[in-house]
């Protein structure tokens, strides 16, 4: 990090555009919060098979990510899964 | 062949009446014949911001329901003889129109008229699909603020959903000062987020006040947003017609060079 970028804020255009394609993604893929919710149990569901994971500190998101083959960026739905513990194979 | 064009934008309040206006007007000074329909049953605006307000008679639920001819409804425009406008109902509300009874009125006027423009309401119910219901084309005019974008992105989704052939945005209201620090979303910023073509760019001009205020819409006259505007009329006869440099601003220098130019 630039030592000069400590006394840059960062412009308000800029958080304006970031929280607009953010929201975006979201608008577009007409997501709502029960949906999300919904995949989010079912999330945990799966997982608990296989691993204890903290059911509390789990996040879900639908964002922005730039797409391998064409140019551009298309939606993805990132989940943040925080593991208490690997359970051990049988 | 005439057009139907709708000018629409989802969030209130960033500029359709004042577009609508100066469009038709600026069609009109380029020798078309042009009616502008206000869609706003219950909300008349139009009406005010052409100066046309007291000559009111009969409005468009008058036509639709048949209580008098669309002929006798017409206003014709204090400057431009081949500029006309059909006002909207203040004392009624959406439900009294249909999205038929508007197509079937929009086509009428196409045997008269080269350009028919609808100025939508603010929203997307009812009225928004009254307006779009017989249009060809649709110009969706944005600010470049996160609410007012996020409702052009919805709107666009919506047009195409209705099947609208051609869908172009106007950015308004765009301060060149606050780009430049980086407290407002350039024009780039925003056609990166609406994948759209844009059609025209209209600066924040306190001149647009001023012609509200007298009822006479000021596309074509030496100002930021006249020019602007005019230029979005020539876009829309299908010229190419290079974005306004909006950057000439207040500064000491831009104002000396504009000395030099003059003499």
């Amino acid at each position: 990090m630039n030592v000069f970028d400590i006394f840059k804020k960062k412009s308000s255009g800029d958080i304006a555009k970031k929280r607009l394609q953010l929201l975006l993604v979201s608008d577009r893929a007409n997501c709502s919060p029960e949906i999300m919710e919904l995949i989010k149990n079912d999330i945990i569901k799966v997982i608990a098979k296989y691993m204890e994971i903290d059911t509390d500190g789990l996040d879900i998101q639908i964002t922005q990510t730039d797409s391998d083959g064409n140019n551009g960026s298309v939606p993805a739905l990132i989940a943040n899964i925080p593991i208490k513990e690997l359970k051990h194979g049988k | 062949m005439s057009e139907v064009i709708v000018i629409t934008s989802g969030k209130g309040g960033v500029g359709k009446t004042t577009t609508s206006a100066n469009l038709g007007t600026g069609l009109a000074k380029l020798n078309k014949k042009v009616v502008l329909i206000d869609t706003d049953i219950g909300l008349r605006n139009l009406d005010v911001v052409m100066g046309l307000e007291n000559r009111i008679v009969y409005n468009l639920v008058d036509v639709i329901e048949g209580s008098c001819r669309a002929k006798q409804a017409l206003i014709r425009d204090k400057r431009y003889e081949n500029l006309y406008l059909l006002p909207s109902a203040q004392t009624r509300d959406k439900t009294s129109v249909s999205p038929e009874e508007m197509k079937a009125l929009t086509d009428d006027f196409r045997k008269e008229f080269d350009y028919i423009i609808l100025d939508c309401p603010a929203g997307i119910e009812q009225g928004f699909k009254n307006a779009i219901a017989g249009a060809d084309r649709a110009l969706v005019v944005t600010t470049p603020e996160v609410s007012a974008i996020r409702d052009a992105d919805r709107i666009i989704g919506l047009l195409e959903a209705n099947e609208i052939k051609k869908t172009d945005l106007i950015v308004n209201r765009i301060r060149m000062d606050m780009v430049k620090k980086g407290e407002m979303m350039s024009l780039d910023d925003v056609l990166d987020i609406l994948a759209v073509n844009l059609i025209g760019a209209v600066p924040d001009d306190e001149n647009i006040v001023i012609s509200t205020n007298q009822g006479e819409p000021l596309v074509g006259s030496n100002t930021p947003a006249g020019q602007a505007y005019m230029n979005i009329c020539n876009r829309v006869l299908g010229e190419e017609v290079p974005l306004l440099d909006l950057s000439g601003g207040n500064g000491f220098f831009s104002k000396l060079a504009n000395i030099f130019k003059k003499s």
